[in-house]
């Protein structure tokens, strides 16, 4: 079933009764040639460019929830190709690319509204910094535009630019940068993955790995054990859970990350705008809520639900910038869980385990990554080479002296 | 969360900062000849497990002692609270 404006009119007026569910349930095969574990937006993309780019389709997705219910349908939603590190930008910068275009290739609305992002900067320093990355931007063929003060002003004038500690001196924006709903990502992949014959199984969970000298043949889930040829690992913060059932230690800590979503109000937001001062990052849905974040809450968690402080530090960080935000009722809170890697930056690689990949180590940025995180796992996959643009998402990046750290903090994953 | 200091009694977790893993005092030995592995191993990898965890916090807003903190991962419950010196103490006497 494709979407189409004429499909609509035709179901409207004939009472919206062939609408289908738009994938299969279907029971788990006794084999594979590719099984994915997770059912998040990585999974899927990776399923979806297997099996319309690479021409593979005896590919399941196994997902131990229903999809879409990990951090892929509880992120803030942001995109854009903001990083600085020659490893990084590139990647960051063609998954943009891909989401320019990702509703008519997979032939969804994913409501992606590139209504820009905002960085301020609250001092000459930071300035200096932002045109620093806004030039490693530019070299890797993205968009980026510093603003002085009175260029922020004439798109955000509602913010706090005499703020007594954190006075707003101007901001890096990119226009390009935006918002996606987020789940119509992962059902977009799920459909576009299933109509080419990929199997997405819902509610059975891996528990375990077959493994004859180091060799991966299959996995172990609740629907029983599983045959395959390659299998794929893309859990985001179940990495060091589920890679443990192969024995091996990543360097990776989950932490909790949480969001926050505001009753809804009129359009008073122009785009994504950031805090320069302190972690502070704020949108407004197309349904009016102010969504927002901050840090993670900073220790190890599994719970998907975070503690009081950040929820204060947050709203410190909100009131600092746009005061007037003080005057809106909060909805909703909610938490997932971040794989927080060593340097900030993610993994898509083979392991010492043969058939067995890895992909993960997204901290809290990896809904922006979907496309390219998928399209860089399938080619991974499909040719046992790295794609070009993740040639460095490596494993073993740490004991080569690799790090692709953008902040520059160290092995202290609550700090990147 | 609450963290029951064994010298200060119960504190806000806000007073404390998080290091992580409290397996980051047992620091390898530097004269080793794998040395290059174990603090590779040391800095970069991570158990990371769900349910019960030692950790270090450090009381930065108050007495300014590191603890070491047994805690449950998926509920963020506080199963014990001890001071890292005397575990530290009781380690190199045992050696
Ligand atoms: C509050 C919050 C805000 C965020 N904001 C942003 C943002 O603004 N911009 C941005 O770029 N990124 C953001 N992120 C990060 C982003 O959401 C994640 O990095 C990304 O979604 C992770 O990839 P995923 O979609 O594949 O993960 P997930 O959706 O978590 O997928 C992993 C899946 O694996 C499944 N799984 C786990 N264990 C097993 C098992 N044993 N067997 C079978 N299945 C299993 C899980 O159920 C889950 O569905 C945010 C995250 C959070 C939590």
């Amino acid at each position: 079933m494709k979407y189409s404006l004429l499909k609509i009119i035709k179901e409207g007026i004939t009472g919206n009764k062939n609408w289908r569910p738009i994938w299969r349930d279907p029971e788990p095969k006794k084999s594979y040639d590719i099984v994915i574990i997770g059912g998040g937006g990585h999974g899927l993309s990776t399923a979806y460019y297997l099996s319309n780019l690479y021409g593979l389709n005896d590919v399941a997705v196994i997902e131990k929830g229903w999809i879409g219910s990990g951090n892929v349908g509880r992120n803030t939603t942001i995109i854009r190709s903001n990083y600085m590190l020659p490893g990084n930008e590139p990647f960051y910068e063609l998954s943009m690319k891909l989401w320019e275009g990702l509703e008519q290739d997979f032939n969804y609305n994913a409501m992606i509204s590139q209504r820009g992002i905002l960085n301020l900067c609250h001092s000459d320093a930071q300035r200096d910094a932002f045109a620093r990355r806004g030039n490693a931007m530019k070299l890797a063929g993205a968009d980026a535009e510093l603003l002085d003060e009175d260029g922020v002003r004439q798109v955000c004038p509602f913010l706090d630019f005499e703020n007594a500690r954190f006075p707003i001196k101007g901001g890096l924006a990119q226009k390009r940068g935006g918002t996606v709903r987020h789940d119509a990502v992962a059902w977009g992949y799920a459909r576009g993955a299933d109509n080419k014959g990929v199997d997405i199984i819902q509610n059975c969970e891996v528990t375990g790995f077959k493994i004859d000298n180091g060799v991966c043949r299959g996995v172990e889930t609740s629907a029983g054990f599983i045959k395959a040829n390659k299998v794929a690992s893309c859990v985001a913060g179940s990495s060091s859970k589920v890679m443990g059932f192969a024995g091996m230690r990543l360097p990776i800590e989950s932490h909790v990350l949480q969001a926050f979503v505001s009753e809804g109000l009129k359009p008073i937001l122009p785009g994504v705008i950031t805090f320069g001062a302190g972690h502070f990052y704020v949108s407004q849905s197309d349904k009016g809520g102010l969504v927002f974040g901050g840090d993670i809450d900073g220790y190890n968690s599994y719970a998907q639900r975070g503690n009081l402080p950040v929820v204060e530090d947050v709203c410190e960080g909100g009131m600092a910038i746009m005061p007037m935000i003080g005057r809106s009722r909060l909805l909703r809170i909610w938490g997932g869980i971040m794989d927080m890697s060593m340097d900030g930056s993610p993994f898509i690689d083979k392991t010492d385990i043969k058939g067995l990949y890895f992909n993960g180590g997204w901290c809290y940025g990896g809904f922006k990554a979907t496309p390219a995180s998928g399209l860089c796992y399938a080619h991974l996959l499909a040719t046992d080479e790295p794609h070009e643009v993740a040639t460095e998402f490596r494993l073993d990046r740490f004991i080569n002296g690799n790090m692709i750290d953008e902040k520059g903090v160290g092995a202290q994953p609550n700090l990147h | 969360m609450i963290i029951d200091h064994p010298l200060l009694g119960p504190r806000d977790a806000n007073e404390f900062v998080y290091l992580g893993d409290a397996n980051l005092i047992n620091r390898p030995d530097w004269t080793e000849k794998d040395a290059d592995k174990q603090f590779y191993e040391y800095l970069y990898l991570r158990d990371n497990p769900s349910g019960y965890h030692r950790e270090l916090w450090y009381h930065e807003q108050g007495d300014r002692s590191w603890l070491i903190v047994t805690r449950n991962t998926s509920t963020h419950e506080i199963k014990q609270v001890e001071l890292a010196k005397d575990y530290h103490l009781e380690k190199s006497k045992s050696k």
